[in-house]
């Protein structure tokens, strides 16, 4: 399993990418993994305010639907509107060009419920 | 509830090629290998091999057993040649279906009914309480394990594996060859919707078929599949699945089956019933649907709108991998079953618009 260095992961196995006081976040490959082929992403709407852990978006497979959660409080700034017309980028670039939204953060955000890389690795080999 | 799920002779072997495993109705199956869009594109364009060893093989042997089956059944089993089969349906007295299945008259007296897995126990059981001195039920389904070898180079497949002289069975044949590892019972048949077999052997053999099979296929593409594509497929195929399309609260009739009940062969349990479900009309009908545009894929139980009025809900639903388009089944009222009819699907609370749409939604090119 792909697990970059420079992202922070949430236990059910979202990414975020932190730059400043913006957020990007995906899922990780052993997310896309699970879910095989993705055929539909339903992307939030933007300007939506989200706590953290709260449901925010579907992405389905041809078998399920799964919720996303965000990893962090914020609110919805941009989508990627590429996954309407090209879902299987989830699948094949998780990190990259299947990014699915990028959240300004609340002021107050807190992100130590995030797992490090190492941690992340850590609970995928105990799955 | 907690019992663990019985598994096939084929089970270590999804195992070691990686397959997602999965409770299916009491049996733990494959649903995919390596995906179920590339799975199903192997079966529409080449082949795939899937386990039906979970599926039930009911013997009915003895003097009567065509006149008893005739009763039990909906359709003319009187019309089976020796070795030829017919998809039929087994109801209660109300008309509903207890289960779908497929009927080969191996010799004159002597039948095999395959049946579907989570109700291999209830027919058996219901056809037991219907016991005749001329006639012998007997359950087998353990002892057989069950290989669908589906996909446009099937043919070319089996013909690799057992030589080009093999006598191959045509459409709803069943033929047994008496070869090592065997016997083999090969039936022309499927829920696929391209041309294909499905192979029964005794269980202890499954994983040496599966193995021969797969290395035979191996060059014409032949892929190695699990029920995901299993259910893309037949959904595509117009196929109805028990237990999703099919129950004890729908009739044959009311789900487009009718050419396969034979009202007029004489008496059989449910008769009654759809003979004056048949005069009084139907109220509602099972038809296909296929989503407008780029729509979440249709999933069971999915509300169905005609304008504000709530008229049914979905009983199939997925993205179709041929069509590229959502595609469900749903019963419908009459008034809303003419193919070109505009519906609404309810998904996560928005509305999407579908078409009643004629069955099959998938039908294979037939052979040059």
């Amino acid at each position: 399993m792909n697990i970059p260095e420079d992202l922070l992961y949430a236990k059910t196995h979202e990414w975020l990418r932190l730059s400043g006081a913006s957020a990007t976040i995906g899922i990780t490959d052993h997310a896309q993994h699970e879910l095989t082929d993705v055929v539909y992403v339903e992307l939030p709407a933007v300007g939506t305010h989200v706590a953290a852990g709260q449901q925010i978006c579907v992405v389905e497979s041809v078998k399920a639907a799964s919720d996303i959660y965000s990893p962090a409080s914020g609110t919805v700034e941009s989508v990627n509107d590429a996954l309407t017309s090209d879902p299987a980028l989830l699948n094949t670039d998780p990190y990259g060009k299947g990014w699915i939204f990028t959240l300004r953060l609340d002021a107050d955000a807190d992100l130590s419920a995030l797992k490090q890389p190492a941690a992340y690795a850590q609970e995928l080999a105990g799955h | 509830m907690d019992t663990a799920p019985k598994r096939t002779p084929l089970a270590p072997v999804h195992e070691s090629l990686g397959a997602r495993m999965i409770d299916f109705g009491g049996w733990w199956m494959p649903v995919h290998y390596q995906g179920i869009l590339e799975e199903h594109r192997a079966v529409r364009t080449q082949a795939g091999l899937f386990d039906i060893s979970h599926m039930g093989e009911i013997f009915v042997t003895g003097p009567d057993a065509e006149v008893w089956l005739n009763r039990m059944l909906t359709n003319n089993v009187v019309q089976l040649e020796n070795g030829q089969g017919q998809y039929t349906l087994l109801l209660n007295e109300r008309g509903g279906v207890i289960d779908d299945l497929l009927c080969y008259r191996l010799e004159q007296d002597h039948y095999l009914l395959l049946v579907n897995a989570s109700k291999i126990e209830e027919d058996f059981l219901w056809l037991q309480s219907y016991a005749s001195p001329g006639v012998a039920v007997n359950n087998q389904s353990d002892l057989w394990a069950g290989l669908a070898l589906q996909g446009p180079e099937a043919e070319a497949i089996v013909r690799a594996l057992l030589g080009p002289e093999v006598s191959l069975p045509t459409r709803n044949q069943i033929i047994s060859l008496g070869i090592p590892n065997g016997p083999i019972l090969l039936a022309r048949t499927g829920y696929t919707g391209e041309d294909g077999f499905e192979w029964f052997c005794p269980a202890q053999t499954a994983p040496i078929w599966w193995e021969k099979l797969l290395e035979a296929g191996r060059p014409l593409g032949l892929l190695p599949c699990g029920l995901g594509a299993r259910d893309t497929l037949r959904l595509e195929a117009g196929f109805t699945l028990n237990g999703s399309d099919l129950s004890p609260e729908h009739t044959p009739l009311e789900a487009g089956l009718s050419s396969f009940v034979k009202l007029d062969k004489g008496d059989f349990i449910g008769r009654t019933s759809l003979a004056a479900q048949r005069d009084s009309g139907l109220t509602r009908r099972l038809v296909a649907l296929v989503m407008e545009g780029k729509t979440p894929p249709p999933r069971p139980h999915y509300p169905v709108y005609n304008g504000d009025s709530l008229v049914g809900e979905t009983c199939s639903g997925s993205l179709s991998p041929t069509l590229g388009l959502g595609i469900a089944m749903a019963y419908l009222p009459p008034t809303l079953c003419a193919p070109g009819t505009r519906v609404d699907l309810e998904i996560r609370g928005r509305r999407f618009p579908a078409i009643v749409s004629k069955r099959p939604l998938y039908r294979r090119q037939p052979n040059a």
